[in-house]
């Protein structure tokens, strides 16, 4: 069993995440059912005491992939694939993947297993946004193989206690997200 | 999905909404007909369609207000709500005040189609004509949403239709509430309210083997089909009877979800939530009235349980133990809580009662009681099906129930496991 951290994501991605559990546009029974009768003025006061936090600097678990694997997700993860038009996951979520106020989560200290399940969860529509959903778009564009390998990559790096999210429009986005302005 | 259980076998179509038209021959239509609202019959229909908690059942969740398609699984297959926006094609537009008060007042569509009792029909009968008409006057004048009504899923013998009528011979007493002249008007608007509009009985009174509501029964309470939630008797006063409430404790807890004495949680939530909070304080009030005439007192129920002697005492022995560490902190090792935000454990009644279904729900699912105006920030219990084993659920369940002079019976491991699975939607 694992949960995600919430310390330290942006206000706005928090609240965006109680907002789609409580009208079920992210599919989990356990937290649909706790939120589904809570004013939305809670849901983000309640986003913006989590987001006030700090995450833990917990070390990354040792990655159970080949070296390869590590190197393929670092590549997707720090310079997409221009030909198969995976934009990196630098380029929304930052060069040291801290995220953007307010609606970018920052990518570290998540474990592997949870990322590759959003990823998953976006890609079959189990995990949904705003539209222009951004992320449902470039899920739909990664193999298998391209999930795990980011995954892992994403999950060996350790996160930085002092890291917090960018302010809003400190970079250009590579596509049009409706959780994000621009 | 998860299969409906033999326990739930008792209802037939006990949850609340849908209208579904069943094609049958169509008696005479009454003439008259009422056209055009004004302002403030609308405005008083709003608040109507609030009492009747209308939009629970008709809106989809994330679908358009009042246009219907929301999924109603029954033991017999999934109902789905109707479209009643005022829609020239798929809504109630073409309807008058006379068709829509012959649905509420007998189940009937226009062409004279038999409707599914999940609609409560029963209960709405007791509206007067008066309101109904205000209700239908508030509806013609919500935004018309184009959705076709989605068929329903029935499986064979319940999709055959004419089992309706025999239904509708057993259960369904045609007519408006007639008042008490040996209680107050308080008192008999209270009554008006819960029976009718408010349609409480389709979850507090118990269904029987063919899905109907007993009236000798009335406000018993039961097992709610399909949800695996306990709707507790509003009679007893071991249950939810509210006979040694006071009025104020009763009106805090219909209307801001919170009180005292106790929360709402699982499917009352909704109705706090969708209905009775936007009650004016003297509806909520008759309510209360009527609602703590119902409390009767009872011999306290004789404990009974299926586990051993000894078992009982090691699985007390851990409860105590999973209280101190997961519960004390906001419940008080006392178990008086610190209401109204922490609720007391000791001597409540949702605690106590018989069936240990919430109790154990709440310990599995944790919740939280609805925001409203009157309490904005609810308090939440976290869940705790992920922490602890079903021994260290049952032994919890058992230790509030039996500690503090509390009258509740021991549950078993089994009980606990059984209800992991009870659907959250």
């Amino acid at each position: 069993m694992y949960f995600p951290r919430l310390a330290g994501k942006p206000a706005g991605y928090l609240y965006n995440q109680l907002e789609a559990f409580k009208v079920g546009r992210r599919h989990y029974p356990p937290m649909n059912y706790l939120l589904e009768y809570l004013p939305d003025q809670y849901l983000m006061e309640i986003a913006q005491h989590f987001a006030a936090q700090h995450p833990t600097n917990e070390p990354p678990p040792i990655p159970d992939v080949s070296q390869d694997v590590l190197r393929q997700g670092q590549a997707l993860a720090n310079s997409g694939v221009m030909e198969r038009q995976i934009p990196a996951c630098a380029r929304c979520h930052g060069v040291q993947f801290t995220g953007m106020e307010p609606g970018i989560p920052g990518l570290l200290g998540l474990r592997a297993a949870y990322i590759s399940a959003q990823l998953g969860g976006f890609r079959y529509g189990t995990r949904t946004a705003p539209a222009p959903d951004c992320m449902q778009v470039v899920a739909a564009r990664l193999t298998e193989d391209d999930v795990k390998a980011v995954a892992a990559y994403l999950a060996s790096l350790p996160p930085s206690q002092d890291s917090v999210p960018a302010k809003v429009g400190s970079w250009p986005l590579p596509l049009a997200c409706g959780s994000e302005p621009q | 999905m998860r299969l409906p259980q033999l326990s739930q076998f008792n209802a037939l179509f006990g949850l609340a909404l849908i209208l579904l038209i069943v094609s049958s021959p169509s008696p005479s239509r009454a003439q008259t007909s009422l056209s055009g609202g004004n302002a403030s019959q609308v405005q008083q229909g709003e608040y109507l369609a609030r009492a009747g908690d209308c939009v629970a059942c008709h809106t989809a969740p994330t679908g358009p207000r009042f246009a219907g398609g929301r999924a109603m699984p029954t033991p017999f297959g999934t109902l789905y709500s109707t479209n009643i926006t005022p829609d020239l094609e798929t809504g109630i537009g073409k309807w008058n005040a006379d068709d829509f008060y012959r649905v509420m007042h007998v189940g009937r569509m226009p062409d004279g189609g038999l409707i599914y009792p999940a609609m409560p029909f029963p209960s709405y009968t007791k509206v007067t004509r008066a309101e109904s008409d205000a209700i239908f006057a508030y509806l013609k004048t919500i935004p018309a949403v184009h959705q076709p009504d989605r068929p329903n899923v029935l499986r064979f013998p319940y999709n055959n239709r004419s089992l309706i009528i025999g239904w509708r011979t057993l259960f369904f007493n045609e007519g408006e509430y007639t008042p008490d002249p040996h209680q107050s008007a308080e008192w008999n608007r209270g009554a008006y309210l819960v029976e009718g509009l408010g349609h409480c009985g389709m979850c507090h009174t118990p269904i029987n083997a063919l899905g109907g509501s007993s009236e000798a029964r009335a406000f018993q309470g039961g097992l709610i089909p399909m949800q695996n939630w306990y709707a507790p008797s509003l009679t007893s006063n071991k249950e939810a009877g509210l006979g040694d409430w006071s009025i104020d404790d009763i009106v805090d807890l219909l209307k801001s979800g919170r009180s005292r004495r106790g929360i709402v949680y699982g499917p009352m939530a909704e109705v706090v939530y969708d209905s009775l909070q936007y009650l004016t304080d003297a509806d909520t009030r008759a309510m209360a009235v009527y609602l703590k005439s119902l409390g009767q007192g009872s011999p306290p129920p004789e404990a009974t349980t299926t586990a051993q002697r000894a078992e009982k005492s090691l699985l007390l022995t851990l409860g105590k133990t999973v209280y101190e560490t997961r519960c004390a902190t906001c419940h008080s090792a006392n178990g008086r809580g610190k209401p109204p935000d922490y609720p007391p454990l000791a001597q409540n009644q949702s605690i106590e009662m018989s069936s240990a279904v919430n109790a154990i729900r709440m310990v599995l699912n944790g919740g939280y009681p609805p925001g409203t105006a009157g309490n904005p920030r609810p308090y939440g219990m976290p869940p705790f099906a992920q922490t602890l084993s079903d021994n260290e659920v049952a032994a919890v369940v058992s230790y509030i129930r039996t500690a503090w002079g509390n009258r509740g019976a021991p549950v078993t491991a089994a009980q606990a496991n059984e209800l992991r699975t009870a659907p959250l939607e």
